[in-house]
């Protein structure tokens, strides 16, 4: 009976609309996760300088992420900041702001954390060869903070790609989404249509996520050497 | 002898203090052209200090600071210039760890000079080589001892050409077998006429390298002598108990 159910994947387009679906998470949590590591560079950077305004201001800006729960984030945003401001945005849109804004907060700390780490002659010593400002980020501190930061980074991006499937509360149609819509049509004909939709789901997730741990442990195995 | 060449780096009534605790005190010291200027005094006695305010990794308080003449406490003074002038190693070996000995050397002459890359790697070459270290120049730093790391950091800031160089304790770290290679490179420049600052606990070494002694106590300078006459007959009662303690 079970084995008969996985034919519920085959049925007419419904693998081409569950990997539309998976595109979609995809490209929300690819483009979210390029921005995250972007900004996160820039309020890493501004983490460390010893201004407390700044400071303050940056701790308020995590802690915020931290405290109020993703999925209020999203509402917040797609029904209350649309409304106030009498615009209408994308579903997939108000995610990937979001889910940016999330991103750059936890990448900023996870950046500033590596530069932190980084012994004090490894920039005095770059200010003793003249490097300005900018030179001693690019070419000293920023690649020596890159190998540092790199589980914590990939930690965040596999959080984010799990984290998106909270979309669907936005009108967002993700993999989760056309799963459950596959699954209510045909529940009558395939019984086993959950286990068999949530099972590929499942490996899905896996196949989208793995190949970000991989990453980061061949680049750490490289660094090493 | 050196005294005749004119003055390179001119310390006047500089005063440094870490909030209200002076650190240093009314330094007056005039570096020649030429000349090896070593700085001894007990632990905590100002010496890293004095050499970090030289080259303005630590502000100063008061008194004023003159690289050929123009003084380093004018506002507009473009520090990465200055510090192009002035060569410094430190104590702990601050090589960049992510980059090959050749890239570390090449990094400050192409970014900061923006000097050609041939031009520098030739040079670069000849002075590995001068340090025995040629063989090694696409190794990492981590794959070099004590002493081969100090020698590269060496190479790296004399490749900027500077005119002067800073050299802070730089064998306090090492392995007593290495401290030997790291001071004869210094010694060979010194025959090569580089002008440099040199703060050492060798004893031997200081009385070999040196055209003058200073010696600092508690942030002031207390002597300042020939070498000769510092270690045979020193003046002032502290010279005299801080070198007791060298005496085994
Ligand atoms: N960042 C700082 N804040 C406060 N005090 C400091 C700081 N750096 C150094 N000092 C103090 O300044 C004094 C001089 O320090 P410095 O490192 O110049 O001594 P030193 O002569 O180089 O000693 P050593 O031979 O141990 O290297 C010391 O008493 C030290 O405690
Ligand atoms: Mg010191």
């Amino acid at each position: 009976m079970l084995s008969s159910g996985i034919n519920v994947l085959f049925e007419g387009s419904n693998m081409q609309r569950l990997l539309g679906g998976l595109l979609i998470t995809a490209q929300i949590a690819f483009i979210s996760i390029i921005i995250s590591s972007l900004l996160g560079i820039v309020v890493g950077l501004m983490m460390t300088l010893k201004s407390r305004v700044l400071q303050f201001v940056f701790r308020f800006y995590l802690e915020a992420f931290r405290i109020i729960p993703i999925l209020v984030w999203l509402f917040f945003v797609y029904f209350g900041v649309t409304n106030m401001l009498d615009i209408h945005l994308d579903g997939e849109i108000v995610a990937v702001v979001v889910f940016s804004l999330w991103g750059a907060a936890e990448m900023g700390d996870i950046v500033r954390g590596a530069l932190e780490s980084l012994p004090k002659h490894q920039m005095e010593s770059g200010k003793a060869l003249g490097l300005s400002f900018w030179q001693l980020y690019r070419f000293v501190l920023i690649p020596q903070a890159v190998r540092r930061m790199l589980p914590g980074a990939i930690n965040l991006s596999t959080r984010m790609v799990k984290t998106t499937s909270l979309v669907v509360m936005i009108g967002v149609i993700d993999v989760v989404k056309v799963g459950q819509q596959i699954i209510e049509r045909s529940i009558i004909d395939f019984p086993a249509a959950s286990f068999w939709i949530y099972g590929l789901i499942f490996i899905l997730y896996f196949i989208i996520c793995y190949p970000l741990s991989i990453l980061s442990k061949k680049m750490e195995m490289k660094w090493e050497s | 002898m050196k005294g005749n060449n004119k003055v390179l780096l001119e310390i006047v009534g500089l005063r440094k203090t870490y909030g209200a605790r002076p650190v240093l005190d009314d330094i007056n010291l005039s570096i020649h052209k030429g000349e090896v200027v070593v700085v001894l005094g007990s632990s905590g006695c100002g010496k890293s200090t004095l050499l970090r305010c030289l080259n303005g990794l630590e502000s100063i308080q008061g008194g004023d600071i003159k690289l050929s003449g123009k003084s380093l406490t004018d506002k507009n003074v473009n520090w990465q210039e200055v510090r192009q002038q002035i060569g410094m190693v430190f104590q702990n070996y601050d090589l960049f760890p992510h980059m090959t000995v050749m890239e570390n050397i090449l990094l400050g002459p192409s970014k900061v000079q923006k000097r050609a890359e041939k031009e520098v790697m030739e040079q670069a070459s000849q002075l590995l080589d001068r340090v025995g270290l040629l063989n090694r120049k696409d190794d990492y730093p981590r794959q070099l001892s004590g002493g081969q790391k100090q020698r590269i950091a060496i190479v790296r800031a004399l490749c900027m050409n500077p005119e002067i160089m800073l050299f802070d304790e730089v064998t306090a770290a090492l392995d007593p077998e290495m401290v030997r290679e790291v001071l004869d490179v210094i010694l060979g420049l010194a025959k090569q006429g580089m002008t440099m600052v040199i703060v050492t606990h060798e004893m031997g070494f200081a009385k070999a390298v040196a055209d003058c002694i200073v010696f600092i106590d508690a942030g002031k300078i207390c002597e300042i002598a020939e070498p000769d006459e510092f270690f045979s007959n020193p003046k002032t009662e502290r010279a005299r108990q801080f070198l007791n303690i060298f005496q085994y």
